[in-house]
């Protein structure tokens, strides 16, 4: 026991003794909060637009003040014919050009129809899906107020169905409250699988291993102490975002703290058992690098739901997501932290990264050699 | 042979010989080169399909208390919606907030009683569509479709009676809006890095910690040519994978090429030394290859997020967005974004590429320098 001991206090040096890690283990966190709480998001602001008057009348003047006042656009062009646009598009001066058709005022007050065109840069779909809904809302807009001045008529927006949209636990639409719960996963992947299977694996590549395995130590004793220190790093991490989360971003925390903690230390029990599995395939800390990239980092950004929807993949990759512990943990704290939900809703999550957590332990425990090829 | 002409060989023959050495390193780990040939064309396929913002088949849960003519018109028009898909019915609320939050579905609609009678009488009725918006940004695109659903239902049965502007959209360059079309480009440039930025990052390091740093020093090559040693063979690696992931693009995801392959290839190899020159950077300055990894993943996480590769830096607040021009992967991603996709020539992109430049050779000096042939 006094070995056993001893050697914890070992694997805690080593990781304390290196200042730079600890650094970048509690800095990289935060500024990742940092940026997906005010960098990523995916609205419109501000985007540069060219407009093409052809009319130059009263009109078109006010849906362009219109346009501008909005705050999604800004004024960078003003091209005299359809000729220049190509050109804008390739200097990336602006990401959509506004067409009005000669006369349009006119035809707008005399004929009650008027045209016009957008033009986006589709090479960015997203941003050209963007700019087509968002001027279009301004230019109906627009004309629905026209149509108010014009009749002093105030019910004429409340024609047919009005849809009453109501956005529920996260009303203000906050990207911070959808980034927080998914780096805490990925936080969580990141020291517990990560660092673990990289810090086995430097073991033996420096020939340590072997020392190790004369020691009156048993494996089992040797896996703990080296994930012990880990565990212990990521539960302090998990609070340390989560406090910065709700001091900072004010991210909601609706459900139960002991139901959040305990499954936190599931899912760290389960990211341990993948580091220490990984690390039994690989001999040096390179591939053991490539593989957890590969392997565990990869998806789970991509395929947990933690930036992406699954919902919106292809049937094959949402098969896939099934088996990335980091999806049913993000359903689990989402849901605990924006919800309120209790164990009721989530032990179907909950059970199966039970599952997954025991597969994993008895797999590592068994595939970890005691002697050296 | 005069002396200049042997001095010039030796330089060569040095370089050439680390080199080789390098390969043969990479070459004899059998795991790690399947690693580097498997991991491009695995993170191209799925993150090409996973990495999009696209939002189809939102699950609808419906709550119809009017069960009249007009409430099932309405329903039937979102039944029809490719983009909605219809996981139950009830009359009762509460079915749908249970289904809410079971996470099944991300969208209630519900028609309250006598809708239909209203419309009649007065010619118009609220609905109420409530959404599960911890996901904002899919919340806010499902609320427009589900507003444009209704505003064509109303067009059809309730128009209005004023002056209209019709509205024309045309998408150029992609005019189906084909996302992945749009991020394969990026995720090509996501490869390079990771190949580039993440090998390189862990070599120089990986020599000090096993002790062949001491032998590579006493020997007499010099800085540059170790850096440079060090640099070609991955610089030829990334690009094998490159050229293999521009094979993918073409044929698998029909990426089209508008700008000219010379072109494409000078820009990628001036971002290489980009990425490698800060990979061999960071390897200089750690100790360990886990503060090697930690240091290039945090360096690159950061440019990744800030490069416009997954959200518009048009998006980002206006303080946050000076912040991409000290982004070398941000100014990487603009350019190759215009030149393979809008067909942009170097005339179109020379500002960007002498930026990019310069941040390579500024990162490539600073290795150099850094690195120390004395230990201790």
């Amino acid at each position: 026991m006094k070995a056993f001991l001893g050697f914890i206090v070992k694997e805690f040096y080593h990781i304390f003794r290196d200042r730079r890690t600890l650094l970048i283990l509690f800095g990289m966190p935060l500024v990742q909060l940092l940026l997906f709480g005010y960098a990523i998001r995916n609205e419109l602001n501000k985007v540069d637009i060219a407009v093409l008057d052809q009319a130059r009348d009263e009109v078109t003047r006010e849906v362009i003040d219109k346009l501008l006042a909005s705050g999604h656009f800004q004024l960078s062009a003003y091209p005299d014919s359809e000729e220049e646009i190509g050109e804008i598009f390739q200097k990336g001066i602006a990401r959509g050009v506004v067409i009005f058709e000669p006369g349009f005022g006119r035809k707008f007050v005399h004929d009650g129809r008027a045209g016009v065109h957008i033009i986006t840069d589709a090479s960015d779909p997203n941003m050209a899906q963007m700019l087509d809904v968002y001027m279009s809302n301004v230019i109906h807009e627009y004309q629905r107020e026209q149509a108010e001045q014009n009749r002093g008529d105030v019910n004429i927006t409340a024609t047919g169905v009005v849809p009453q949209i109501r956005m529920l636990f996260n009303p203000d639409l906050r990207s911070a409250n959808l980034f927080v719960p998914g780096l805490i996963a990925f936080i969580l992947m990141l020291v517990s699988a990560f660092l673990t299977s990289i810090t086995i694996a430097r073991e033996k590549e420096q020939g340590t291993m072997e020392i190790l395995l004369v020691s009156p130590l048993n494996p089992l004793q040797i896996i703990i102490g080296k994930v012990l220190p880990y565990l212990l790093l990521s539960v302090i991490n998990v609070f340390m975002v989560l406090v910065v989360a709700l001091m900072i971003f004010q991210v909601p925390f609706r459900g139960s703290l002991v139901l959040f903690t305990l499954l936190c230390i599931l899912f760290i029990m389960t990211a341990l058992a993948l580091g220490v599995r990984i690390s039994s395939i690989v001999r040096d800390q390179q591939t053991a690098m490539m593989m957890s990239l590969a392997g565990l980092l990869l998806p789970t950004i991509l395929l947990s739901g933690f930036i992406f929807p699954i919902a919106n993949m292809p049937a094959v990759l949402q098969w896939i997501s099934h088996i990335v512990p980091a999806k049913w943990f993000l359903i689990i704290i989402r849901g605990i932290m924006l919800k309120g939900s209790g164990m009721e809703h989530l032990w179907k999550e909950a059970l199966i990264l039970f599952g997954m957590m025991l597969i994993l332990l008895v797999s590592s425990i068994r595939s970890f050699k005691i002697r050296l090829e | 042979m005069n002396p200049g002409e042997s001095t010039r060989f030796v330089i060569m023959n040095t370089i050439l010989y680390l080199i080789q050495k390098e390969f043969l390193q990479v070459f004899r780990n059998r795991l790690m080169l399947a690693i580097i040939i498997f991991m491009p064309i695995a993170q191209l396929v799925v993150l090409a399909y996973a990495a999009t913002f696209e939002i189809r088949d939102i699950n609808l849960f419906v709550i119809d208390r009017d069960m009249s003519s007009e409430s099932r018109a309405l329903i039937d028009r979102f039944a029809a919606s490719e983009n909605f898909r219809i996981i139950g019915y009830s009359t009762e609320q509460h079915a749908a907030d249970r289904a809410i939050l079971r996470n099944e579905a991300t969208m209630a609609l519900e028609i309250p009683v006598h809708a239909g009678r209203s419309l009649a009488r007065n010619g118009h009725t609220p609905v109420s569509l409530r959404m599960d918006a911890v996901d904002g940004f899919s919340a806010n695109i499902a609320g427009q479709y589900a507003t444009e659903i209704i505003n064509r239902y109303n067009a059809e049965f309730y128009p209005p009676a004023h002056a209209v502007i019709d509205v024309n959209v045309r998408h150029w360059f992609n005019p189906e809006l084909n996302y992945r079309i749009y991020m394969v480009p990026g995720i090509l440039v996501l490869l390079v890095t990771v190949i580039g930025g993440f090998l390189s990052g862990m070599n120089i390091v990986r020599e000090k910690e096993i002790g062949t740093m001491e032998q590579i020093n006493v020997t007499p090559i010099t800085k540059s040519q170790f850096i440079i040693g060090k640099m070609v063979p991955f610089l030829i690696l990334a690009l094998l994978m490159f050229s293999f992931g521009l094979l993918l693009a073409k044929f698998w995801f029909h990426v089209p090429f508008e700008g000219s392959l010379a072109l494409i290839y000078l820009l990628v190899t001036t971002y290489l030394l980009v990425a490698l020159g800060l990979g061999l950077l960071v390897s200089t300055i750690s100790s360990t290859q886990q503060q090697a990894i930690l240091i290039t993943w945090f360096i690159f996480v950061i440019f990744i997020l800030l490069s416009g590769l997954f959200t518009p830096i048009d998006s980002m607040p206006d303080w946050v967005q000076p912040l991409t021009w000290a982004n070398p992967v941000a100014w990487f991603i603009d350019i190759i974004r215009r030149v393979m996709l809008t067909g942009a020539g170097f005339y179109d992109v020379w500002y960007s590429y002498i930026v990019l430049l310069g941040y390579g050779l500024l990162f490539i000096n600073a290795a150099i320098l850094r690195y120390r042939k004395s230990t201790g």
